[in-house]
């Protein structure tokens, strides 16, 4: 998915959206009853029977995504069950998307069967029973084909399964090996080792970073917390979630990474903006903290530093363990309210794991694959791009994802929490400021938020 | 229809017909419904919705006056008023400022290309909102845009236009830039409508260009100026898709409460707080309402005095 599934497609993006507001105040009218079935508690199991009926039986379902060319792999459905009809339909990217889904879910009409939502974005729409369990259409039984962490995040409180992982972003380091060279820098094992580094680097010259951290990026800190193992977000009941964003782990990050930016060894510049690519192309910094699908996106948009760059884990807290975290990467999930439950759990299981279908995302749309039949396949691990020097650096990656924690949650409410992050740890950087002080507001602004929203808020 | 000849019964009869005020209605029926359809029901509806209280965990309750008193102590939104309100008072006397000079030189007749240079002023107002601040957007960039490429050439400190303390400004250029040729538009409009003989009046008194200006043009232009006057409160209180746009350049100097409009926004959209972004949105009408009816009688009572 290169970049494309990258966490937080940023909050708020239409235009005519002061009309909007009011449209939508209008569109909300209809929400009064129209909380469709799905959520809660387990449906019967579907009889195979009746799976075989719902598949030869002539549906046209309906799947909103923004992966592009994905008919190819819609196509592979189609052949296999001819009765079927997929419409595909881009109704736009990361946050459009959303606003699209929640409304047509308000609506009571116009929501898709099948609809791709991002990790990130499972419990917020799990919350709203917006999506379907996929366990009586026999769900359970693909646990052991998905990496396991991706099945732990589309995995419910109560054991529901929420939805099928489509590609997936385990951190790592990508390095200019030449800059490394010339300053005498070995990739850094250990986040100290990389402190020590930037302040080296930047003091031999004063006009390149060792690294990059975006105050627009929470997707990027969410991921080094994950990585540190902090569980800012612990969902614990339907109406209860525990919120400790600024717990010792996470203001451990804050001094470290809060530090180096006010020192000014490592920038704080806005991400994928034009002034980041240039910095990217020139050289200004020296690593990017980035994901599994970070790799393909930079060979096409720094196409005049190919061969200087290579992949590596992300440096440790600890010496000697080998621990990452996500960002980014996309599922499938049915959507409720649709009227072929069993023909839309179908097509997003084969989507995500037939080993055609899962294939030809890793190879044509280079998607990071879930599964670990992909993350095993020589074929996908063992190509060799100039862009690296011919480093294989899918195994890099595919070795990375086998660490990541697979316990990590994310709150019922991302968008907010997003926009919260942006305007108080995110911003911190931005200006230089006490970044722990803004994991306080931070905590601060959740917790009052969540309050506000009727949950019981723990924040131990 | 006053000429005579056989002209058929028809003006006559009419009159007859059914009364000229009902027909009126007849006539405006088709705006009526739209206007009704699409601003008076969701102005209601919104009204009826900032009354509740939507939670995600609980559902809808009745909630009175809640989200209002709420709104009035919420120093995000008191901010993003007092923002505006700085913003108003900074880009709207400059910006009538300019349409006034043009409108009066068009009208001077003493300039030369006067046709290219009134159709010049306006084009920027033909070009969307949106489309404008994403081109002035890239003009202000740190790094590549146009002003930071010459200061970097000239070796001058690069202009900072996108940082906390210039942000207003700048957008008030874009504003400005945007806007000036449509106040000037109405405003020549108004001088044009001037009648001829004031002017050969003045002319046989004696006076020359300025004194025509000062003393017949600027009062007969004083109703366009302040309608000119009134839109500019409307727009710089509803300040929207600007920084909006602007956000992504800036992300940590334009937060989602910058204007009051955006933080409605972010409420319904982000926040899924779609009742309380109701009560804001008619809070900061009640805000506008002030502001137009002030500048009104501050002009009534200075035209007065």
């Amino acid at each position: 998915m290169k970049w494309l599934n990258r966490f937080p497609a940023r909050a708020g993006t239409s235009y005519a959206a002061a009309a909007l507001l009011a449209a939508s105040l209008g569109l909300t009218a209809c929400s009064g009853g129209s909380d469709s079935d799905g959520g809660g508690k387990a449906a019967q199991p579907a009889a195979q029977s009746e799976i075989d009926k719902a598949m030869q039986t002539p549906t046209e379902l309906t799947f909103w995504t923004w992966v592009p060319n994905i008919q190819k792999e819609v196509d592979l459905f189609q052949q296999k069950y001819p009765a079927i009809k997929v419409k595909v339909v881009n109704a736009g990217q990361g946050t459009p998307h959303y606003t699209k889904l929640r409304t047509a879910l308000k609506a009571g009409t116009g929501a898709p069967d099948v609809a791709q939502v991002e990790f990130q974005y499972i419990p917020t729409f799990a919350l709203t029973k917006s999506l379907v369990d996929l366990r009586p259409y026999g769900a359970e039984a693909l646990k052991d084909k998905f990496v396991d962490w991706t099945w732990g995040q589309v995995t419910g409180a109560n054991g529901e399964v929420w939805a099928y992982p489509q590609d997936t972003g385990p951190m790592g380091l990508l390095y200019r090996k030449d800059i490394f060279d010339k300053h005498g820098i070995a990739p850094p094992k250990t986040w100290d080792e990389f402190a020590a580094a930037a302040r080296k680097l930047h003091a031999a010259d004063p006009s390149v970073f060792i690294t990059n951290m975006a105050p627009n990026e929470s997707g990027v800190w969410t991921g080094l917390q994950w990585q540190a193992g902090a569980k800012p977000f612990v969902n614990t009941a339907a109406d209860s979630v525990t919120v400790t964003v600024n717990d010792e782990t996470s203001k451990k990050l804050g001094t470290y990474w809060g530090g180096l930016v006010k020192e000014g060894v490592v920038s704080a510049d806005p991400d994928f903006t034009d002034a980041w690519f240039q910095a990217l192309n020139r050289g200004k910094y020296a690593s990017w903290v980035t994901a599994a699908w970070g790799p393909v996106f930079l060979s096409g948009s720094a196409k005049s530093t190919s061969g200087k760059w290579r992949a590596a884990p992300l440096p440790q807290w600890d010496a000697g363990k080998e621990v990452s975290g996500n960002w980014g990467g996309s599922t499938s999930a049915v959507i409720a309210g649709t009227k072929n439950p069993i023909a839309a759990a179908k097509f997003a299981e084969f989507l995500n794991s037939d080993p055609e279908s899962t294939k030809k995302f890793a190879t044509e749309q280079f998607l990071f694959p879930a599964t670990k039949a992909l993350l095993a396949d020589s074929s996908f691990t063992q190509q060799k791009p100039e862009f690296y020097g011919g480093q294989t650096v899918n195994q890099v990656f595919s070795d990375i994802s086998q660490t990541v924690d697979t316990q990590f949650q994310w709150p019922p409410f991302l968008d907010q929490a997003v926009t919260d992050w942006n305007e108080t740890v995110g911003k911190s950087f931005a200006d230089k400021t006490d970044t722990n002080a803004a994991l306080d507001q931070w905590q601060q602004r959740v917790t009052t938020y969540a309050k506000n929203q009727g949950f019981k808020v723990n924040s131990q | 229809m006053t000429a005579a000849g056989p002209t058929p019964a028809g003006g006559r009869s009419r009159r007859r017909g059914p009364s000229h005020a009902n027909s009126g209605y007849l006539f405006v029926l088709p705006f009526l419904l739209v206007f009704l359809a699409m601003l008076v029901l969701p102005l209601l509806y919104a009204a009826y919705l900032s009354l509740f209280r939507e939670q995600l965990v609980g559902g809808t309750v009745f909630a009175g006056f809640d989200n209002y008193t709420r709104a009035l102590g919420d120093d995000r939104l008191v901010k993003g008023v007092l923002r505006v309100a700085r913003f108003f008072l900074l880009q709207v006397p400059i910006m009538l400022a300019l349409s006034l000079a043009a409108a009066l030189a068009i009208d001077s007749g003493l300039l030369r290309f006067a046709k290219v240079f009134r159709l010049g002023i306006f084009v920027p107002y033909a070009v969307p909102a949106v489309v404008a601040t994403l081109m002035w957007g890239y003009l202000y960039g740190p790094d590549f845009g146009l002003f930071a490429q010459i200061a970097g050439k000239l070796g001058l400190d690069r202009p900072q236009f996108l940082s906390a303390d210039h942000m207003l400004g700048s957008m008030a250029n874009i504003v400005t830039w945007e806007f000036v040729g449509y106040n000037m538009i109405i405003l020549y409009a108004a001088l044009r409508a001037i009648p001829h003989d004031l002017y050969e009046a003045a002319a046989v008194d004696g006076a020359g260009s300025w004194r025509t200006a000062w003393s017949i043009k600027l009062p007969a232009l004083r109703p366009a100026l302040l309608l000119c006057l009134i839109f500019s409160v409307i727009g710089s209180f509803q300040l929207f898709a600007e920084p909006q746009l602007l956000q992504r350049l800036a992300p940590n100097v334009i937060d989602s409460a910058y204007t009051p409009n955006l933080y409605a926004y972010s409420l319904a959209f982000t926040g899924q707080e779609v009742n309380y972004a109701a009560a804001v949105s008619f809070l900061l009408g009640l805000v506008i309402v002030v502001a137009s009816y002030t500048v009104l009688l501050v002009t009534n009572r200075r035209s007065r005095a």
